[in-house]
């Protein structure tokens, strides 16, 4: 399991971001993001994630996040997004079982 | 925030006015099976006289965007001309073993699980040429998916007008309250498209938020 910090994931871009998920996933592992990911980066994500899928070993990630809120003056300004606590694994290791605003349940097989 | 969020309004509005487009392209998008084909079929049953393709109980029947122009929807004199977007369910993952028990070939299962892949892409991808989204949800699943997270947040990201539809309500465990409490941002119209149940009062919506 990877749990990638706050501040390192500041220092990335989207793109370097999503590669890291997706090749860490495709190893199987699994990534806890302490910040998440931005709307339009989860959708760059399933993107990439599709056109990655082999039909054999690959067949796709499970995401596990709380909704999206705007909490600072900033955020409610500009629309900014706050990415929350993320997970991300392989769909064949990682299944929801309960999710709720501020409740994720999964398992991890 | 209150002086701020009048003012966006305001702002809003003015955009809306000086930019006002004779026909919106609106988007029908959400996750496999939630009834968005057959939201499509009643939208144009409607006000066509015709229907935009065949529901299945197989998810991903829609493998590629479906587009119908020039839908015009009249509701207590207030009327828009929308062109229908239907569009593939959104997924983060699809695999081929699922279509199986449906009685597919192995192969047959293995390209309806790389169409529907390239259909995901292109759903996503239209997301940036639309002016409003109808997001459909199964009102008797629970509404906290991750697809369903992920596509209000990139609407909301776009500032994209949304209408929420519940849809399945004619079944015993639907529950639009869930998904209402969910989303509590947004506008949620429950109805069946496929019973026409409360239909009228989305095309009221549609035509108030979109018009």
């Amino acid at each position: 399991m990877n749990l990638i910090s706050k501040e390192r994931l500041s220092k990335m871009g989207s793109m370097e971001k999503i590669r890291m998920i997706l090749d860490s996933v495709k190893e199987g592992k699994i990534v806890v993001l302490e910040t998440g990911l931005t709307p339009e980066e989860e959708a760059k994500l399933i993107e990439l994630t599709m056109l990655e899928i082999d039909h054999e070993k690959f067949m796709g990630i499970e995401v596990e996040s709380y909704p999206y809120r705007e909490k600072s003056v900033f955020s409610k300004i500009f629309g900014k997004k706050q990415g929350r606590l993320t997970v991300i694994g392989p769909a064949n290791r990682l299944k929801t079982l309960e999710k709720q605003e501020d409740l994720i349940k999964t398992l991890i097989t | 925030m209150g002086l701020l969020s009048g003012l966006r309004k305001r702002l809003r509005f003015v955009y809306k006015l000086l930019l006002r487009k004779d026909k919106l392209k609106i988007g029908i998008y959400g996750p496999p099976n939630a009834g968005k084909t057959t939201l499509a079929n009643r939208i144009l049953r409607d006000w066509l006289g015709d229907i935009m393709g065949s529901p299945s109980e197989i998810p991903h029947e829609t493998r590629r965007v479906k587009l119908r122009e020039g839908v015009k929807i009249q509701v207590n004199g207030k009327s828009v001309t929308i062109d229908v977007v239907d569009t593939p369910g959104l997924a983060t993952k699809i695999d081929f073993h699922d279509f199986l028990k449906y009685g597919m070939s192995e192969e047959e299962a293995k390209r309806r699980a790389k169409e529907a892949t390239e259909g995901v892409i292109e759903a996503i991808k239209w997301l940036d040429d639309l002016d409003g989204i109808l997001l459909v949800m199964d009102a008797t699943e629970d509404p906290f998916t991750q697809v369903n997270v992920t596509i209000v947040g990139n609407i909301e990201a776009r500032k994209l007008p949304l209408i929420i539809v519940a849809n399945k309500i004619d079944l015993p465990t639907a529950s639009p309250a869930r998904i209402k409490s969910a989303f509590p941002q947004h506008q949620i119209v429950p109805v069946s498209a496929l019973k026409g149940i409360n239909i009228d009062s989305l095309y009221k919506a549609i035509a108030e938020k979109f018009g």
